[in-house]
């Protein structure tokens, strides 16, 4: 057993903690006021460098304290288990919630540091504005944790052994998936500190917008890889083949994302052309509520019930106070500020600011949609309505339209120019990427039998892929020299926005693909039968019994015969000691076609040795994920493309 | 069917023999909220009570029922929470217009947004990552 006896480490993180939250005010307050004098500013960035490191001393002090399994301090002993691999007790200090909001306090001190160490061609009056506001998102965060959810809290007497042992929650991808999120949750709150001093300043200019996009980026990214890698783990851990569900959980990340992207799409404007600006401020703003409301929903217990919500509501109602702070005053100040400020330049009905204008009509009215599908049973439950549940039906009914619609005029945007666009020879030269997609489409519907909604779906993957590839081929045709010398000095910029789009397309392909073609059969079989399932013969090998290092397993293990050749593969259910439920280990056996996937269930009663497998062909799902990563990495590429241009 | 197949079907979980009802089955194990867990489809849960919701959504399609029979039944007997389709009635006549809503709104900002236009001439602008 390692040492139990209280240390000091865990009190010199929350002192950490607390002298990062007083140098957040100070932060805030300078940063504020130091618009008018250059050494305010600059103590300004002192501090928030000081703030940051000491958010991240505290937090390495609750790490070293899941480290030591310390459980003298309560979130250690509810959290973590002297039994768990050292990777998961590491994880464990941001897998609950009082270490995951120092987590996010932490984050946004670092990019407050961050904001403060780089200012770039801002105006001193906007860039100090900005680290004061940001050094008050900061404070407001580390009050919450501090008074309410302090992760350092001591437990006397301290238990023998921890409590939390969850198996489900012991995987690389969860342990992953909340830092990522939260990455991009914090990210958001950078473009909105921006936003809050251009609305003080009263003026938002091409340079204010060159120092939001890395910002936008930066949690847009984020929130991409973030959902992404919760959504593999619910597919190959949860064992039914789902890898999205439009669980409130799920939408609470789904929307701050919708509105980055948006976001991300009209800084761009901002700064190219100095239009939009005040609907960029007031995006900033939104995504950042949203990105603390989900903070709120998934943290109040609200979306259990709004009965669990009442029962302890303190902290519920703590993040509803900041969060009604944050976007009383960003809205105050916008309804007094935005009017003012100058109208730019304009732009044609066709234009790349038009269609940028579009996009961000789809992103929005979506992200309306998820937002109002999210709360309303909460809304009719507060009124006396009863409950009522909104899930996948509805959302796929009103969002993917939604989302098509914005599909469909996506690769138009790149082929058109600045301010005025010739419509026309954007067709032109989208003519092989349409007729691809029209092929797609007329062969969907013969091989599915004139099922409308999935064979459109395929064909807007398609058409985003082959246009994103028209465009780039487009790029590639200019200049002079062999086609590899012009590939490498095609602007990164180009790539990165390329590379996006068709993994947009990428993802529609899998989504729709593995809604509409799934397949998926439940069969009982005796070791040595076997089943035809998907143009495969699934068959039970053999089943036994496993003994794992903290828990003991049946595992079956099955051959799988297709036209490749035969392939074996193995499914699991584990029992845990400290679990109640068994967990599944999902056979998985990736083709170039889908997966084919195998969950084992229990053994039928009565059955003569036959076990009840559940057989799921998911074509096309590896898509999803090569997509998801593939938008990713578009926007880390634009980072850098960013990087590069403010070097040269 | 061969004989391994018949087998196979007598002893299967809840399954139906003809492969269109049992899609069906499917689909509406996805529709259909497990009552004891927190925000799963029966088709998902490991509970002993999705397993019973499952088996009743079979019974009732091999009863000849149809999909909306078959909402109407697990309504009826679980009340509006076990659909995972929120019934359009006088409280949920709002989600279902809010897209609509939400889009003529949009529609009228943008609208707005271009009506303010002025009359332009291409210039050149230069491309990302051309300047």
């Amino acid at each position: 057993m390692e040492g139990r006896e209280p240390a000091m480490i865990v009190e010199i993180g929350a002192f950490a903690a607390v002298l990062a939250f007083t140098l957040s005010i100070a932060q805030g307050v300078l940063g504020l006021m130091g618009s008018r004098r250059e050494s305010r500013a600059e103590a300004a960035t002192a501090i928030a460098q000081a703030a940051a490191a000491l958010s991240l001393l505290a937090f390495l002090c609750l790490i070293a304290a899941f480290v030591r399994s310390d459980f003298s301090v309560a979130s250690v002993a509810s959290n973590s288990h002297t039994e768990k691999p050292l990777a998961y007790r590491i994880a464990g200090a941001w897998g609950n919630h009082e270490g995951s909001m120092l987590l996010w306090c932490t984050v946004s001190a670092c990019f407050g540091a961050f904001l403060a160490s780089y200012r770039g061609e801002q105006s001193s009056g906007l860039w100090s504005r900005a680290v004061g506001v940001q050094g008050l998102v900061t404070a407001g965060a580390l009050t919450y944790t501090l008074l309410l959810s302090n992760p350092f809290a001591r437990l006397d007497p301290a238990p023998m052994q921890g409590a939390g042992l969850n198996p489900l929650l012991q995987d690389p991808a969860l342990a992953a998936h909340p830092p990522m999120l939260y990455l991009g949750y914090v990210g958001l709150s950078v473009p909105f500190s921006l936003a809050l001093a251009a609305l003080i300043e009263g003026r938002a200019d091409q340079a204010w917008a060159r120092a939001l996009r890395p910002w936008t980026l930066v949690a847009w990214t984020c929130l991409t890889l973030g959902i992404a890698l919760g959504s593999y783990w619910a597919y190959y851990e949860l064992g039914w083949g789902g890898w999205w569900f439009w669980d409130p959980v799920e939408n609470a990340s789904f929307m701050p994302w919708l509105l980055a992207c948006a976001l991300v799409h009209s800084a761009i404007v901002t700064e190219r052309r100095g239009s939009l600006a005040s609907w960029t401020i007031l995006l900033a703003i939104l995504g950042f509520g949203l990105a603390l409301l989900g903070t709120f929903l998934v943290r109040s217990g609200v979306l259990t019930s709004v009965h669990a919500f009442a029962i302890d509501p303190r902290r519920g109602i703590a993040v509803l106070v900041l969060l009604a702070l944050a976007l009383g005053t960003a809205f105050s100040l916008y309804a007094w500020r935005a009017p003012k400020m100058a109208q730019p330049s304009g732009f044609a009905a066709i234009s790349r600011e038009s269609m940028l204008v579009w996009n961000n009509f789809g992103l929005a009215v979506a992200t309306g949609v998820v937002l109002i599908g999210t709360l309303y049973p909460l809304v009719v439950e507060a009124f006396g309505g009863g409950l009522i549940s909104v899930g996948p039906p509805f959302f796929n009914m009103t969002v993917a339209p939604i989302l098509a619609a914005l599909f469909l005029f996506l690769p138009f945007g790149p082929m058109l120019t600045w301010r005025i666009g010739d419509f026309r020879a954007a067709l032109t030269r989208l003519a092989p990427a349409g007729l691809l997609a029209f092929m797609t489409l007329a062969a969907a519907l013969v091989l599915t039998q004139w099922r409308a909604a999935p064979a459109l779906g395929l064909a807007l993957g398609v058409w985003l892929i082959a246009g994103g590839l028209v465009y780039l081929w487009a790029r590639l045709q200019r200049g002079e020299g062999a086609l590899v010398r012009k590939a490498a000095v095609l602007p990164l910029a180009v790539w990165s926005m390329s590379i996006a789009h068709v993994g947009a397309g990428v993802l529609t392909l899998g989504a729709v693909a593995e809604t509409a073609f799934r397949v998926e059969r439940a069969v009982a079989l005796r070791p040595g039968e076997g089943v035809a399932f998907a143009s495969r013969r699934v068959t039970l090998l053999q089943v036994g019994e496993i003994e794992g290092p903290n828990y003991s397993a049946t595992r079956a293990s099955f051959r799988v015969d297709a036209s490749g050749g035969a392939r074996t593969v193995s499914a699991e259910r584990r029992f845990f000691q400290t679990s109640p439920m068994p967990t599944t280990e999902v056979g998985i056996l990736p083709s170039f076609d889908g997966d084919l996937y195998i969950a084992l269930g229990e053994e039928v009663r009565g059955g003569g040795g036959a076990w009840t497998v559940r057989l799921y062909h998911n074509p096309l799902v590896h898509l999803i994920f090569l997509g998801a990563l593939m938008m990713g990495a578009g926007g880390a590429l634009s980072l850098g493309a960013l990087a590069r241009r403010r070097r040269t | 069917m061969n004989l391994v197949g018949l087998v196979i079907a007598a002893l299967a979980p809840h399954v139906l023999a003809d492969p269109g009802q049992e899609a069906r089955a499917q689909s509406l194990d996805r529709e259909i909220r497990c009552v004891q867990c927190q925000n799963e489809p029966i088709a998902q849960s490991t509970a002993d009570i999705a397993a019973d919701m499952r088996a009743l959504v079979r019974e009732r399609i091999a009863a000849g029922d149809s999909d909306a029979e078959i909402r109407a039944f697990f309504r009826e007997r679980y009340g509006d929470f076990v659909l995972f389709r929120p019934p359009m009635d006088g409280r949920t006549w709002l989600l279902w217009a809010a897209p609509f809503i939400l889009l003529a709104g949009g529609l009228a900002a943008v609208l707005a947004l271009g009506g303010r236009r002025v009359s332009v001439s291409p210039d050149l602008i230069p491309e990302e990552g051309e300047r």
